[in-house]
């Protein structure tokens, strides 16, 4: 009996590590269902890259407000995860504060960690109040409604709830240092708890060894709970930020990429010896003979890098309040781009899930069921939206991919734009002028 | 005036000679009455600079940025092959455009389609010729003047060049006054993406109007641009505002001309 604790806490860790690896499973399949891209050039550009925006956060206090306190709750996230190497391996163990022999620097150590839980309260009380009083515009659009408005709060919440538990935990503690309570060493400094300790001045022994195990069970459970969560919600960019920003986009922001596909076809038609009535050669390979679908009608026509930014996604908005065409009233929302392409993704998961791995078409796609062609055709591909987006997704991507579908596979640009192109392909520019004409200006006065 | 000679790559080439530079003007500079305007100050100033170039005259063709943007790749892929062979006939090593769109179209989407050259806009090739000593600006008619500069998105954010411009209208001794939204932060005219030549969708107000704005909280007395589209629509928005007596929306390279013409 007296290993219980150890073994239930070893099973209750393992059992979330599986859930939380099962979980993973499913984010690299349903990622890896986009297309090829090589994202490998670079790589001491990418790790900088990686580096400066995800680690360093360079990007997130463009708005110094927001940035500040993201820092903190980052910092705190980070930091405090030393003490739950601590905690986990108390659990395993059955010791109690294990790394207590570092002595003054666990004295340190404890004390910061308090200091930052204490600041990251205040900084969720902040993010919170600025969410749900202060409703800044980007917090309350059409898209931010029902669960990625509760996703939102629900995280804050479990911060606060988490950061409470540890504090009061730490309380409890002290008072039975203070106690000289058998098992409870004296160890750590509690610049923030010792506040909460004096509320339970009088408690007996019995009543604080009940608080302290309570609450250092509920923290931890409370921890490994909010893993698993990770895959439902925004959150997960705490872990995909990272290779977000490793595998972004390197070149100039207004390169968009020559599709190979259309390359091929290019140099056929200009080629004078080629036989445009050539069966494809017997030995190429079937994806040769097959040049797929131009443009992205559903997200596996998307790369994976833009499946991932999808999932990477933290619904910040600051990408749709930078947006001209959402900024004077346009349908269109970068941010919403995202979020459908995540929320289509899943559906695509869910129905593999449910055929054991098979894709069986469920009638739906991204274009039309998700994201319409009016959004689509309000982009002015101005790259504000990559500009702002502080972990380098791309959804002007996205966007083109899919004009491509409508327009290569479709024929369905605006009738204005067929026009404009009709005028490029007959007289080399987008107005109904003579390419003749091109050099009068030379001549007029 | 005195009246502009503009050499082909064609007649370049049939005389034996290479330019230093091809022109490439683009089709607003080509076709548009007010970015004509802007094709010759910018000739004017090559002229004076004794830049020795050349454009290509009916060989030019659209890069395909517009058909691109709009999602046909195959057009601006045909568009861009033509071009192309153009040039590398012509042994083209160095572009200047006035066009942000085909700045970045050349200079970024041409060299996997075998198109390699060195690609400047007109505001970097100016202000190299100025620091050159090859070009000098004399006099100071827009001395004093409060000039705000609108960031094309295809110079700026899609190529980080924020300074150049800029640089060329402190050279004028004018006061340039930024927008409340700037440099990385630059808020579109609202052509881009093909957008130009098509109705906006549905909103509640259109995106040169709310960039015109912008400008106008400044109270300048110029807008300069540096992209014949957007140069088109801050035009058509200070119109909308009934502003065009007070307020003149002008190129960075009519403003460098226009200190010898005033």
């Amino acid at each position: 009996m007296e290993y219980l604790p150890n073994v239930i806490f070893v099973l209750v860790l393992a059992g979330a590590i599986g859930l939380f690896a099962k979980n993973v499973g499913k984010l690299r399949r349903n990622i890896f269902l986009g297309q090829k891209v090589d994202r490998s050039d670079q790589k001491s550009e990418r790790w900088k890259m990686m580096g400066l925006v995800a680690l360093g956060q360079t990007k997130m206090v463009v708005r110094p407000i927001a940035g500040f306190l993201h820092i903190i709750v980052y910092l705190g996230f980070i930091i405090i995860n030393i003490e739950v190497l601590e905690i986990v391996l108390d659990g395993i163990l059955g010791t109690h504060r294990l790394f207590a022999f570092l002595g003054g620097v666990y004295d340190f150590l404890i004390g910061s960690f308090e200091i930052l839980a204490f600041l990251v309260v205040v900084s969720v009380v902040v993010f919170w109040l600025r969410r749900n009083s202060l409703k800044l515009a980007r917090f309350v659009k059409p898209e931010m409604k029902g669960w990625p408005k509760n996703d939102a709060n629900l995280i804050l919440y479990i911060e606060v709830v988490l950061m409470g538990l540890f504090l009061t935990m730490n309380a409890a503690d002290y008072q039975l240092q203070q106690m000289g309570s058998e098992h409870y060493v004296e160890a750590g400094s509690f610049p923030i708890s010792s506040f909460i300790a004096q509320g339970l001045a009088g408690w007996s022994e019995s009543s604080l060894i009940l608080l302290e195990r309570a609450c250092w069970w509920l923290h931890i459970i409370g921890i490994l709970s909010f893993l698993n969560y990770l895959y439902y919600s925004k959150h997960l960019h705490i872990i995909l930020a990272f290779p977000n920003t490793w595998y972004a986009k390197l070149q100039p922001a207004g390169e968009i990429n020559n599709l190979e596909s259309v390359t091929q076809e290019v140099k056929m038609m200009m080629d004078p010896s080629a036989d445009p009535f050539a069966a494809p050669a017997e030995d190429s390979g079937a994806d040769v003979d097959d040049p797929g679908t131009f443009g992205a009608k559903d997200v596996q026509d998307l790369n994976w890098v833009q499946l991932m930014n999808a999932y990477t996604c933290t619904e910040c908005g600051r990408c749709t309040s930078e947006c001209p065409a959402n900024q004077t009233g346009k349908l269109l929302s970068p941010r919403k781009i995202m979020m459908d392409t995540r929320d289509r993704l899943e559906e695509v998961g869910k129905v593999l899930d449910a055929n054991k791995g098979e894709w069986k078409d469920d009638g739906k796609n991204l274009l039309d069921d998700y994201i319409t062609r009016e959004e689509l055709w309000a982009c002015t591909t101005c790259n504000a939206c990559t500009q702002a987006c502080p972990i380098g997704i791309d959804p002007l991507s996205i966007i083109v991919d899919m004009r491509r579908y409508l327009v290569m596979e479709e024929s369905a640009a605006p009738n204005d734009l067929n026009v404009m192109m009709g005028n490029v392909e007959n007289n080399g520019a987008p107005w109904p002028f003579n390419q003749m004409d091109r050099l009068n200006w030379a001549n007029e006065s | 005036m005195e009246e502009l000679k503009i050499k082909t790559m064609a007649d370049m080439m049939a005389a034996g000679e290479t330019p230093e530079v091809l022109f490439w003007v683009g089709c607003a500079g080509s076709f548009d009455d007010r970015a004509k305007k802007i094709t010759k100050a910018f000739a004017r100033l090559l002229t004076q600079a004794e830049v020795s170039f050349a454009v290509l005259g009916t060989e030019e063709s659209c890069t395909g940025d517009p058909a691109k943007r709009a999602g046909n790749e195959f057009l601006f892929q045909m568009q861009a092959v033509t071009n192309i062979e153009v040039m590398n006939a012509y042994e083209v090593k160095k572009v200047v455009t006035t066009c942000p769109h085909c700045f970045n179209t050349l200079k970024n989407e041409y060299p996997a389609l075998g198109g390699n050259y060195e690609v400047m806009h007109h505001t970097t090739f100016l202000k190299q010729l100025l620091e050159e000593g090859r070009l000098k600006i004399e006099g100071g008619a827009f001395k004093g003047k409060r000039i705000t500069f609108h960031d094309p998105c295809y110079l700026g954010r899609a190529n980080k060049i924020f300074e150049a411009p800029r640089e060329l209208i402190q050279k004028l001794d004018a006061e340039l006054v930024e927008m409340k939204s700037c440099k990385t932060r630059g808020l579109c005219c609202g052509a881009g993406g093909a957008q130009m030549f098509k109705e906006p969708e549905k909103g509640n107000k259109d995106v040169n109007i709310e960039r015109t704005e912008q400008a106008l909280e400044t109270q300048p007395e110029i807008i300069a641009a540096a992209c014949p589209f957007c140069n088109t629509m801050m035009t058509d928005g200070v119109k909308n505002k009934e502003k065009e007596g007070a307020i003149k929306v002008m190129d960075v390279a009519e403003l460098l001309d226009g200190i010898e013409d005033l």
